[in-house]
């Protein structure tokens, strides 16, 4: 089995990320499956950032513990990661700033200087060095270099060139013939889930994270004819979204959990309004600033009761960047659908990782229910399923939308017996969403499906999760939607298990609370809140003890 | 003839200044289809269900940026805020600053009673020196904000003020304000019937200025009431520019 694991590390501002994304696509290129983590910290210049790249044969979706190959272009990078190197595993390091015995030493700062290159150029004599080392044809180094560097690529290859010429070949990794994919962030697949869905409008206030969802759609706004812009803060940002959405046009929203917190009185004005609006809840860990570029799962119960107020709102979370790409664009049809705001609740993990992007099918916009302009316009007319038609501004109904409780017409109301109308109105809706969730894949069940012991996990512990169940022949099962809770199906997905376990990141076991709610009890409890991710070797061995 | 009433009964208390500013709003509506009014939270924001157009009855403080996002989706419509000072000076000031420097293509109306009503008095940034409001039995011992030099500083590129008692005035400028592509702002001098009744004292003090034809005189003029000294109101338009508005500009690069 070829399944190896690189670790890029260096300081901010020394293109570890890139150099990361680089030997990702030189082994997509070769037809491996690829996985990147990213961890770095909240500075711009210094400190310790990396990036492992997982490269291999078989399918999966997270990276591993052990390292077979370490790119060091800090000295810090060899310290914290050289124990983790394994026994037959190859090192590369810059030689004026490491000391060792064992690897290739390059002097990348001489190489650079000999070229009058800047000093970031050191990232590709580095990657450059690597590709030689484990046997790269230079044309495929070169084509991925000429695809990925936008800025003096001339200069690049000129050092690329002789950093590959300078290293000996030691191993020889074979082409694959399999089927070429395209890599992408779960960030972008959100984004672009959306779009296949019909998003036009995004507004948003940077916040890590989410962010890269912002400059990804503010990068190809003509592309994706979607308007982007920046908000001054995260209460303008769902609010100028939800006025996109009154006036007819698909919208979305993203943020972290501080943001969310500032965006839930908009979620509940879309609940009052009516108004659809997706927004999306990249976690990282809190309370309050916690550890700001590190990930989590702590947003859980928090979004499934966002907004003040009595409403219904769908959550989902997706696993990976298929399932981002899915969820963001079911919920931007179930929010048109439903006239109601819907949560993609991710994390950062999820979000700013690179994953294997083969979607089963292309998202499309589905209609939604629109007036068919007989009559008065009456935006909260009452109906049997509680959906109320809906008309835009513009055109020559008289649309009233409003944050007050209020009549058929939108306007305001206080008399008991109208507001349990209304309220009643609404709650029918709430049924429908109910039954909804019945008709969509809200539940998905891994590994040995006839294992009478399971483990539950949400979100982007899918990855470890389902390596993990495969190694150990035992089940998994990922509920996709929150709220409504997909109760038959998680019922359905639960049969024939006796002992279930849940699998976290969060340190009160915020899924087991929600489905104790349901009636189902968890039999024990993986809990990891050092704010990193599990790893499958964590999480077999961890398993294995219970 | 365009029907604008809702026959939604009237809860202004009597001889509020909204009425006024209601009828001046009702008679420069040319076009009921295109027209969306966005209001706060607070008596001003009622507006929304006294008038028979496409409205957005909004979260307090954030008619703003509902607002804009309702420019961004459809740049062919009127958007009209209705908020006040506690809306737009107090709760949502910051939106009321960013929109100003974006030049989003909207209007606001900051109808300026100078405290809360709805809630029955307390002191706003806009309330005069020393107002007694029930959470400042003792008197309010803050400066109160000069709005329209906050606007000016914020870059609005359209700024005014006109007074809820003088119909024919509000009508000339709102109409103005509509008609200005970007950001146009209007204060209007509203007193408020039962918490802080200055009618007297607007009256003595209000009069129409000829628009100023340099930055400096804006500026002068801007200044030439504190919102607390007795000297005399200018009312009229003060400022106003031509620059790239932000809906247009952010549509452009999405090419829609």
């Amino acid at each position: 089995m070829k399944d190896f694991t690189i670790l890029v590390g260096g300081q901010a501002g020394q293109g570890s990320r890139k150099a990361g994304l680089i030997i990702a696509k030189i082994f997509n290129q070769m037809g491996y499956n690829i996985f990147i983590h990213e961890d770095y910290q909240s500075l711009i210049k210094g400190g310790h950032n990396f990036s492992i790249v997982r490269v291999s044969e078989k399918e999966f979706l997270t990276h591993r513990n052990n390292l077979d190959f370490i790119l060091a272009l800090d000295n810090e990078t060899f310290l914290k990661h050289e124990n983790k190197l394994n026994k037959k595993g190859l090192i590369i390091f810059n030689s004026k700033k490491t000391k060792t015995e064992k690897g290739i030493g390059l002097d990348i700062d001489q190489m650079v200087k000999d070229l009058s290159c800047p000093l970031i150029m050191g990232n590709i004599a580095m990657i450059s060095s690597f590709a030689k080392s484990v046997g790269v044809e230079w044309s495929i180094l070169e084509k991925v270099l000429k695809n990925e560097l936008n800025r003096e690529i001339e200069k690049n290859l000129l050092i690329a060139k002789k950093a590959y010429s300078e290293t000996n070949q030691f191993i020889k990794i074979e082409k694959l013939k399999t089927k070429k994919s395209n890599l992408l962030t779960g960030n972008e697949a959100i984004a672009l889930g959306a779009v296949d869905a019909g998003l036009e409008i995004y507004s948003a206030y940077p916040m890590t994270p989410a962010t890269s969802i912002l400059h990804y759609l503010a990068d190809n706004s003509k592309k994706f004819k979607v308007s982007v812009s920046q908000a001054e803060n995260e209460i303008s940002a769902i609010n100028f979204v939800i006025g996109s959405s009154y006036a007819g046009k698909r919208s979305m929203t993203a943020t972290s959990g501080g943001g969310f917190a500032l965006m839930t009185e908009g979620i509940s004005l879309g609940a009052q309004a009516e108004v659809p609006v997706l927004v999306v809840n990249s976690q990282r860990s809190g309370p309050a600033t916690g550890v700001p570029t590190y990930g989590g799962q702590s947003d859980l119960l928090f979004s499934l009761a966002s907004g003040h107020g009595d409403f219904v709102r769908f959550v989902a979370s997706p696993g990976d960047a298929n399932e981002a790409y899915y969820l963001s664009g079911v919920l931007l049809n179930l929010a048109w659908k439903y006239q109601s705001p819907t949560i993609l609740l991710t994390d950062k993990e999820l979000s700013e990782s690179t994953f294997e992007f083969n979607p089963e099918k292309k998202n499309k916009k589905e209609k939604e229910l629109l007036w068919d302009k007989k009559g008065e316009y009456k935006r909260y007319s009452q109906s049997k399923n509680g959906i109320s038609p809906l008309a835009f501004p513009g055109t020559s109904a008289v649309v009233k939308s409003t944050s007050y409780e209020h009549d058929e017409k939108g306007l305001s109301a206080e008399d008991s017996d109208l507001v349990v109308l209304m309220q009643n109105k609404r709650l029918r809706k709430f049924e429908e969403m109910k039954k909804e969730i019945d008709k969509l894949e809200a539940v998905k069940v891994y590994g040995n499906k006839k294992s009478n012991k399971a483990i539950i996990c949400w979100g982007s512990v899918k990855g470890s999760a389902k390596e993990a169940v495969e190694e150990l022949g035992i089940k998994l099962i990922q509920p996709l939607f929150l709220q409504p809770f997909p109760i038959k199906q998680m019922k359905k997905a639960l049969k024939g298990v006796n002992k279930l376990i849940s699998v976290e990141c969060n340190s009160t076991g915020q899924l087991a609370e929600v489905l104790k709610g349901q009636g189902i009890k968890v039999d024990k409890q993986i809990l990891k809140y050092d704010m990193r991710p599990f790893t499958s070797e964590d999480l077999v061995l961890k398993l294995k003890k219970i | 003839m365009k029907n604008l009433e809702t026959n939604y009964p009237n809860t202004w208390c009597p001889g509020c200044g909204n009425f006024g500013i209601l009828q001046a709003f009702k008679s420069i509506i040319d076009d009921k289809n295109k027209t969306v009014i966005v209001t706060d939270i607070g008596c001003n924001s009622k507006i929304a269900d006294y008038i028979n157009v496409n409205s957005f009855y909004s979260l307090h403080g954030r008619p703003i940026p509902t607002a804009s996002g309702i420019k961004m989706a459809n740049q062919k419509l009127d958007v009209v805020v209705f908020t006040g000072d506690g809306g737009s000076l107090n709760e949502g000031i910051s939106h009321l600053i960013h929109a100003a420097k974006k030049n989003s293509d909207i209007t606001v109306i900051l109808h300026n009673n100078r405290l809360f009503a709805l809630t029955t008095g307390q002191y706003t940034a806009s309330s005069p020196k020393g107002f007694k409001g029930k959470s400042t039995p003792q008197g309010n011992f803050e400066e109160p904000l000069n709005t329209l030099e906050l606007m000016m500083a914020s870059k609005a590129s359209f700024i005014a003020r006109t007074y809820s008692s003088k119909i024919d005035h509000m009508k000339k400028i709102i109409n103005e304000a509509i008609n200005h592509k970007g950001f146009s702002f209007v204060e209007i001098l509203q007193p408020c019937v039962s918490f802080l009744n200055n009618i007297q004292f607007y009256n003595e003090r209000v009069y129409e200025i000829d628009e100023p034809k340099s930055i400096e005189e804006s500026i002068k003029l801007i200044k030439e009431w504190n919102y607390n000294g007795d000297s005399k109101i200018p009312l009229g338009i003060f400022y106003r520019e031509k620059r790239v508005c932000f809906e247009e500009e952010i549509n452009k690069i999405a090419n829609v």
